[in-house]
């Protein structure tokens, strides 16, 4: 047995030290309301303790100021911790616009992650310190749940669609990565570790092999799949353009119109019936079943990448994100 | 004799050794019987039986995480160990435990009623019951299920090949038998009430037991649906919770929640019913704030209903709606803790009695307060990111479920003892179990508040070296829980036959159900009782006693 036991787990991350502090605050008041209560039992239980057995108690009329109090003391109290929470949920929730993206996939029992320019590894993440990160992130099959303990955060990873989280950490070292919710056989296996390095070591771990930025290898998927026999680059195709898409609002065959974010570009990709673009014909194949989640990312990390103005595929950069319009500040 | 003291109330008895036992022997007598106080001992025993079958379960979870490899049961084994403990103890002993069990014999003695509204389907809901269980059994001889109580999709309905379809037939099956025991007790408690008995006379007891019958009734049919939605996706492949049909997984958990998180006060009411019962009885004393202590659970029934959502904070909902389920979370709390703050106020300058019952009830304050304030750290947003889905949370609803259910009805078995069986249980026996139950149950439960904030998520086979030690001191505590719990068997069962004689009111308590002899006849009084007292009033129950008896 190891004789090293945490009863607090490490502060890691910039939302770390709001969580713990909401938690200490918590312990403390109620703790001390708990304390009061089973004092008060334990006295009230030795000082009155039936004396002889055929004792009867006096009756005494409770005076309602009593019950008014405690009903509305805890009441404010209570929501006075909602609010706290409220607050530390929303700050966990608010992506900073400058966030560094990550893409994470969950599948039984394994965490995949790719990195813009290209990286992928597989129960390991390798992230630059005190850089604000956003991890996008699904399921291949069933429900997983990201969870880094030292970072306080932690989201469910749905199969079908894409959900975010974001931490900025603030130590280097080696964390755990822990599957949170129940996905099966090897639930317990679904482990691994996040790396947190000095941005230069970052940059060098970076730099090691990479068959091409997610976007170059989106693109060679765009062609594999021959998206691009549709999708040109003039009004003349049979699909819609699909450079500068991206951010923009949609009009679509119904009259309604939605927002071109990476929810909406997974679901025209793998159910293109569910929303038809305004103007076409709902030609478009399904790639559910052939387009897997990883390959998935590089296609949306490509269209990303296609810069609206120009009529040529510009070549695609390491830093095609989703962009700042995409549902910022909330979890979707 | 007039009786000058509670203890020398007796009520007329007639035929002294004329009760339900000894009324008809044999086994049919038993299977066909309509009368409540029996269909309360059948419960009585299948309940206990499956609580030993879901602790063996737990016990032998715990004995896995001894160590933090999985050296003991295989990862399927102990999924399906976690899986079927969360399901035998839920819908098998937790729900039906203190309503069907206790309720069902004391509700109509409570109400100086001979029966329920409905024998036939009080008796009815117990054959449902016992299907749904030997579904649950032939689960378990039969392989298992590893999809863990709460069967989230899409996991439960594509991808696990245990024996998700029996499973859930069973616990879809067992519904209905709540939903008629709600029906029955909601029926009771309008229409049979003695001569007298107004609802603000009626014993905590019957308040809080109206409440849960109101979220049986109410809630239990959405888990009917649910599980039916369920059962359908798996067997036909009708596309509502999986994705590749276009449906939604986390609408399965709005759904199961709906139920669930109302099933939890279907499990925490009945025990603060228990617990108002006792805390008068050994204080002699009228509950402080009775209407207050009453409404708070038709409070908590209703916005039970309305806090579902806090289960899924980190699940996929918007950031809006989760603020508002939060809230309400926070609202729900109150009625709880005004019933806590009014129990340890009725001990104030009361006779505090020492008997076993009432260290259940000091040891459910306590422990229920634990669980109670934990909920508010999940409730409050921020924190629940973090233990959402940790041990964190496995202790916190432990305190709640073990520290205050199963507290609240060994209360209840103690304290109707004498009047079930017509014997006393032994004193000392009784309160070294309850001293054994609340030591190891702390020992258990506590280090995994720890853990879980430290970072060790639930359902976990393996885990981490760093957990060890924590780990360690739960199963230790588990191991004194065990012998806590399997004490009473043997002092219980002993008390059938050596046990001291009761008579009709052991304890000098009040309430219709000490006013008639232990064990009461078939029909539960030989003279309708007339109420001129209201709950809990002892110099008024006393004088009633002394005018019935000088007549
Ligand atoms: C057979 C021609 C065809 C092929 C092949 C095709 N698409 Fe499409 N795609 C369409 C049409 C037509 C639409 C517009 C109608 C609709 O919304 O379904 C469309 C819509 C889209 C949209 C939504 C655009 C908008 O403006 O709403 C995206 C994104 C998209 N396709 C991506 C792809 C990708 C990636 C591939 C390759 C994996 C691909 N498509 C293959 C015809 C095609
Ligand atoms: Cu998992
Ligand atoms: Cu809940």
């Amino acid at each position: 047995m190891r004789s090293d036991f945490p009863l607090f787990p490490e502060q890691a991350s910039t939302v770390a030290p709001y969580v713990d502090a909401l938690y200490l605050f918590l312990v403390g008041i109620t703790g001390l309301v708990s304390l009061l209560i089973w004092i008060a039992v334990f006295y009230f239980a030795i000082k009155y303790r039936r004396r002889p057995e055929n004792e009867l108690a006096e009756e005494i009329e409770p005076p309602q100021m009593l019950e008014i109090a405690w009903t509305v003391i805890p009441a404010i109290i209570f929501v006075g911790i909602f609010v706290a929470g409220a607050w530390v949920y929303f700050h966990i929730n608010r992506v900073p616009d400058d966030a560094l993206d990550i893409y994470a996939t969950g599948r039984q029992w394994m965490w995949k992650f790719q990195h813009p320019s290209g990286q992928r590894e597989i129960n390991t993440l390798h992230v630059p310190v005190n850089r604000p990160i956003r991890i996008t992130m699904a399921s291949e099959d069933v429900i997983h749940s990201l969870w880094f303990p030292v970072f306080r955060v932690k989201a469910d990873v749905l199969p079908n669609r894409y959900r975010t989280m974001w931490f900025e950490a603030t130590k280097t070292g080696r964390f755990h990565i822990f599957c949170a919710e129940y996905c099966g056989t090897q639930h317990s296996g679904m482990i691994g570790w996040v790396e947190v390095m000095e941005p230069t070591a970052y940059q060098r771990w970076l730099a090691g092999g990479a068959e091409g930025s997610l976007a170059s290898q989106g693109e060679k998927l765009f062609q594999k799949y021959a998206c691009h026999t549709c999708h040109t680059n003039e009004a003349t195709g049979r699909g819609p353009i699909l450079a500068g898409l991206y951010g923009k609002q949609i009009q679509l065959t119904n009259n309604s119109r939605v927002l071109a974010d990476d929810n909406y570009l997974r679901e025209s990709i793998l159910n293109p019936q569910a929303k038809i673009a305004a103007g076409f014909q709902p030609i478009m194949p399904t790639f559910q079943g052939q387009v897997n989640e990883e390959e998935l990312i590089k296609l949306l990390a490509y269209i990303r990448s296609m810069p609206a103005a120009a009529p040529v595929v510009a070549p695609p950069t390491a830093s095609a994100g989703p962009a700042a319009t995409q549902n910022k500040g909330t979890v979707q | 004799m007039t009786p000058s003291t509670l203890h020398d109330v007796r009520f007329i008895e007639p035929e002294k050794t004329r009760n339900y036992l000894n009324e008809d022997y044999g086994v049919f007598s038993w299977l066909l019987t309509k009368d409540h106080k029996r269909i309360g001992i059948l419960y009585l025993l299948s309940v206990t039986l499956l609580f030993f079958v879901g602790g063996f379960f737990a016990f032998m979870l715990r004995l896995e995480l001894l160590t933090p490899e999985g050296d003991l049961l295989t990862s399927d084994t102990y999924n399906k160990f976690f899986t079927l403990h969360g399901i035998v103890m839920i819908f098998f002993f937790l729900i039906p435990a203190i309503p069907a069990a206790l309720g069902n014999f004391i509700l109509p003695l409570m109400l100086g009623a001979k029966d329920l509204a409905f024998p036939k389907i009080n008796l009815l809901s117990w054959y449902i019951y016992m299907t749904g269980a030997i579904f649950g059994i032939y689960v378990i001889v039969t392989g298992g299920v590893d999809t863990g109580w709460t069967f989230y999709t899409p996991f439960s309905t594509q991808y696990s090949n245990t024996h998700v379809f029996a499973t859930t037939l069973g616990a879809f099956i067992t519904g209905f038998s709540s939903i008629l025991t709600g029906l029955n007790f909601i029926v009771t408690i309008h229409r049979m009430r003695a001569p007298g008995l107004t609802w603000f006379r009626l014993p905590l007891f019957v308040w809080s037991m109206y409440a849960t019958s109101l979220v049986m009734l109410l809630a239990t049919p959405v888990l009917a649906i649910t599980l039916f939605l369920l059962m359908l996706e798996r067997t036909l492949g009708v596309g509502i919770f999986d994705p590749a049909l276009g449906g939604d997984p986390v609408l399965y958990q709005h759904l199961f929640w709906f139920y669930s998180h109302p099933a939890v006060y279907i499990m925490i009411l009945p025990a603060m019913a228990v617990i108002s019962e006792c805390v008068a009885a050994f204080t002699r004393k009228k509950i402080f704030g009775y209407k207050f202590v009453a409404f708070a659970s038709l409070a908590i029934a209703f916005l039970g209903f309305l806090v579902w959502a806090h289960h899924m904070f980190v699940a996929g909902i918007s950031v809006y709606s989760a603020m508002i389920f939060s809230f309400l979370t926070m609202l729900v709390a109150v009625p709880s803790a005004i019933k806590v703050f009014n129990w340890t106020a009725t001990m104030y300058r009361a006779s505090v009695s020492w008997q076993t019952p009432m260290l259940y009830v000091m040891g459910f304050i306590g422990l229920f307060t634990i669980g109670g304030v934990t909920g508010l750290f999940l409730g409050a947003m921020g924190v629940d990111v973090h233990v959402h889905d940790s041990y964190f949370v496995v202790a916190h609803f432990h305190y709640i479920m073990v520290g205050g259910t199963v507290m609240g009805y060994l209360a209840g078995i103690h304290y109707w003892w004498p009047k079930i069986t017509g014997r006393m249980y032994p004193e000392w026996w009784a309160r070294l179990s309850a001293l054994l139950i609340f030591v190891g149950f702390n020992l258990t439960f506590f280090p995994q508040f720890l853990v879980g904030y430290v970072g060790m998520p639930r359902r976990y086979h393996a885990y981490a070296p760093e957990f060890q030690v924590l780990n360690v001191l739960s199963t230790a505590g588990a191991t004194v829980l065990a012998a806590g719990y399997i004490l009473p068997m043997f002092y219980l069962f002993w008390s059938l036959w050596y046990g001291r004689k009761a008579g009709s009111n052991p304890w000098g308590a009040v309430g219709l159900e000490w006013a008639t002899s232990s064990p009461p006849p078939k029909e539960n009084f030989h003279v309708t009782p007339v109420v001129t007292w209201d709950a809990y009033d002892y110099p008024a129950f006393l004088k009633a006693m002394r005018e019935t008896q000088n007549v």
